[in-house]
């Protein structure tokens, strides 16, 4: 790597996660940089090429919303890995788990006794004017009582190089076939570092989401029946349920493959009807049941909810989750762990000002251009107004919006996003990126080590999510010395 | 399997089939027209009345003109029928099974819809319209072997094979059509030398002419129907593919060949057995245009109809 001057590498005023100094990396990071040192020149570039050409082969693409078939685009992959510790992951680890618990326990009661609400922890309206919040799901018990088995919890790390948390997100998250994918393309890209790094695996996640998924089944004297229900090719995340179908060895059906009989959802097969166990939805509630959600929807399977209700399905996730997503009620979550388990929070929130609130109304709607408003239903970064990169006009337009729905937004503080280093043309530059781990919820609550670190390519961008020019990045959490197994297969 | 990918499979190979087939038609009439002075409409119309897409034709056009017909079954998107829909609607179905097939297929029919929208675009010039259907021919006699050396001969290849030979029996039956129409004008060019080179051109047309030759060594109408009709070993042959068809749903179904527990099984089983004990005398005195259309056709209908029923409509 001889044209490749470290020092010249800026940190700014940004936490960097490869380096601590200019030239200087991190412990964890020493063992990649050696050897990247050992390689010839040009060679970086050339694996950095062939590991973009594996992806596409591979067909690892998501579909860009905009016309009628779509376009078909490769996730942006950058090789260099982000290597994240064992004891900060083991904390990372910790608070998740007792976040998704707490978070558990909140839609249970929400959905039944809402004792949170009358003991004044969380007003009312906020949870009724939640668009997510599904009046029909009011008196749902779910299969073994969990509600949220598959989440993808947004965290960045700040300047002071602390974790928080950005946003839940209890609905259908994707991302995970990222993670595994990146993981198997950089192992052939750099199998000796691999060899001496001692990278926890992530192999075993589609393991874990099919156990997870087979405890639910309300079936408990036949091999249950799991499928992943998807909307169809022509969803963005398309290749992501196939992948995960597929390494499940499970159907991947659209609506229209199932049915409902005699109080039992079934599959149309060849060999006629089959009966089905647990269903992995990724669509949204909306388009569940056309009966109860949506009765202007053709999509869905028509009494489904009825099924599930009887006990006789298990859907993950549970419908009526998307509440817990609502940014107001994300605002809330340090006080439902508190209330639930008085514990306090192990990863702390984003500050946030709930426009709701009057006095917060008025510090956002004064103080604009300093924050980042969000939309309080929306996710894929879409709607998001970053108050510095504004204009005034936008400004204007924004704080519009905000005073005729207050409801509907809140805002924080812009924070100074990490960076990492990614590879440009021949030499590292700093870009910001964010971490979504998974956290399963079955028999028990597993956290798969590390997650996608998504990266914002543009230089100076914040937004780092895939529809807004984002790529990804293999994310290594480095397991404690001298124990015998790491990602070495 | 799943009914809407057992659907998918069996309607990616019809359509792809149909593709092929649409470029045979356009070459057995280009060959017809050689050594032939008849007037172009009554050459060309034919063959869309064969195709049976002669309602949605005369919509567009006046007159069945050789640039009009070609352009009608070679890239008229409003033509569900023309090469390019076909391909379009194969392709569409193999999207949608695209982990189930083999990336080879996918990448095949890929390829396959680019070479079409390629020559759309830069059009097919007059004296090589014989290049390009040997192009789609080939194209997907190359699905046809990408899929026999690269897909699990499971359940899925089984109505891979049932779709593709449903409509070629289908479309071998109305390639021997046309001839039926072209000579309809003037019967008293029956056993003439023009009708020999015609007859010619039509096997040359299902790829069949030299496998004839071996078998029967000379032109005859009557041992031509016969071959196309009821060999038992040419590929292209009505006979092979109704045996094909039966013998794939009988692998899907599980139950043995002879018997039937469904309404498609049912169905092809008589059309098979029909086929076993027919004499070509006995076609040609009902009438060969009558035997193909009225009789044949009508049952291989019954018989896709029967298939949708069974397996994908439940």
């Amino acid at each position: 790597m001889p044209n490749m001057d470290l020092n010249n590498y800026k940190i700014e005023n940004f936490y960097d996660e490869f380096f601590k100094e200019p030239g200087k990396p991190r412990p964890g990071a020493s063992i990649v940089l050696e050897r990247f040192k050992t390689l010839p020149p040009g060679e970086l570039h050339k694996r950095q090429k062939e590991t973009e050409a594996r992806l596409f082969q591979m067909g690892v693409t998501f579909t860009v919303y905009g016309n009628d078939e779509g376009t078909e685009r490769i996730f942006p992959f950058d090789i260099i890995p982000r290597i994240i510790e064992f004891n900060e992951w083991t904390n990372i680890e910790y608070g998740l788990k007792q976040r998704i618990y707490a978070l558990n326990m909140f839609l249970d009661d929400i959905y039944n006794d809402q004792k949170i609400i009358k003991d004044g922890v969380i007003p009312k309206e906020i949870i009724q004017s939640s668009n997510c919040f599904k009046q029909r799901c009011i008196g749902l018990k779910p299969p073994k009582n969990i509600w949220a088995h598959i989440t993808g919890t947004d965290l960045i790390r700040d300047k002071d190089g602390k974790f928080y948390v950005l946003e839940d997100n209890l609905r259908c998250p994707s991302g995970a076939s990222y993670v595994l994918e990146n993981r198997n393309v950089l192992k052939r890209t750099f199998p000796r570092v691999f060899e001496e790094s001692n990278v926890m695996s992530v192999a075993d996640y589609p393991d874990k989401l099919l156990s997870a998924l087979q405890y639910l089944s309300p079936d408990t004297m036949s091999a249950p029946t799991v499928v992943l229900l998807t909307p169809g090719q022509y969803n963005s995340a398309y290749y992501e349920h196939s992948f995960l179908a597929q390494k499940m060895g499970i159907e991947i059906v659209e609506a229209s493959d199932l049915i409902v009989s005699d109080g039992f959802v079934f599959m149309k097969t060849t060999k006629g009807l089959q009966k089905v166990d647990v269903i992995y939805r990724r669509i949204d509630d909306d388009f569940l049941d056309p009966q109860v959600f949506r009765p202007d929807s053709l999509l869905g399977i028509p009494g489904i909810m009825n099924v599930y209700k009887k006990g006789h399905v298990a859907i993950a996730n549970a419908p009526g989750t998307g509440v817990a997503d609502d940014k107001v009620v994300y605002a809330y979550v340090p006080k439902i762990i508190k209330y639930y388990m008085n514990e306090d929070p192990v990863l702390p929130n984003v500050p946030t000002y709930v426009c709701w609130e009057e006095k917060d109304l008025q510090y956002v709607l004064n103080n604009i251009k300093d924050l980042v408003v969000k939309p309080a239903n929306e996710s894929g970064g879409y709607g998001i107004v970053i108050g510095p990169h504004s204009s005034s006009k936008e400004l204007e337009e924004c704080a519009k919006k905000i005073s005729d729905n207050p409801r509907n937004f809140i805002a924080q503080p812009t924070i100074a996003l990490s960076r990492a280093p990614i590879f440009v043309d021949d030499h590292f530059e700093g870009r910001h990126v964010d971490l979504r781990p998974y956290i399963l919820y079955g028999e028990e609550i597993y956290v798969l080590p590390g997650g996608l670190t998504r990266v914002a390519l543009k230089k100076g961008s914040l937004m780092v999510n895939s529809s807004q020019g984002g790529g990804s990045k293999d994310t290594w959490v480095l397991n404690q010395k001298n124990t015998n197994y790491g990602d070495k297969r | 399997m799943l009914s809407r990918v057992a659907s998918s499979i069996y309607w990616m190979t019809r359509y792809l089939e149909r593709t092929e087939n649409v470029a045979r038609f356009i070459d057995v009439n280009l060959h017809m027209m050689l050594d032939l002075n008849i007037e172009e409409s009554q050459q060309w119309e034919p063959l869309i009345i064969t195709t049976g897409d002669d309602k949605q034709f005369f919509k567009k056009y006046d007159k069945a003109t050789q640039e009009n017909v070609v352009n009608f079954l070679t890239f008229d998107r409003t033509n569900p029928n023309s090469i390019l829909s076909t391909l379009k609607s194969a392709r569409e179905n193999a999207r949608s099974i695209k982990e189930i097939i083999s990336s080879e297929m996918w990448q095949q029919i890929n390829k396959f819809y680019y070479k079409i929208q390629d020559a759309e675009k830069n059009g097919i010039a007059a004296d090589s319209i014989y290049d390009f259907c040997n192009m789609v021919k080939t194209e997907n006699h190359l699905f046809i072997g990408i899929t026999d050396s690269t897909m699990h001969h499971d359940e899925g290849w089984q109505f891979a094979r049932l779709g593709r030979h449903i409509e070629r029996a289908d479309k071998t039956s109305r390639i021997l059509d046309v001839k039926y129409f072209i000579l309809l004008e003037k019967p008293e060019d029956i056993g003439t030398p023009i009708d020999n080179i015609q007859w010619a051109a039509l096997l040359t047309s299902a790829s069949a002419l030299e496998m004839y030759r071996k078998k029967f060594h000379q032109i005859s109408p009557k041992k031509i129907a016969q071959f196309l009709v009821l060999d038992r070993e040419f590929p292209r042959a009505i006979k092979f593919c109704i045996i094909n068809a039966e013998q794939a749903l009988h692998y899907i179904t599980g139950s043995v060949l002879g018997t039937f527990q469904n309404e498609a099984e049912r169905q092809i089983g008589k059309l098979r057995a029909q086929l076993d004990y027919a004499d070509i005398d006995e076609i040609i005195d009902t009438g060969l245009h009558e035997y193909l259309v009225d009789s044949f056709q009508m049952q291989l209908n019954n018989v896709g109809n029967a298939i949708n029923d069974t397996f994908f409509n439940i």
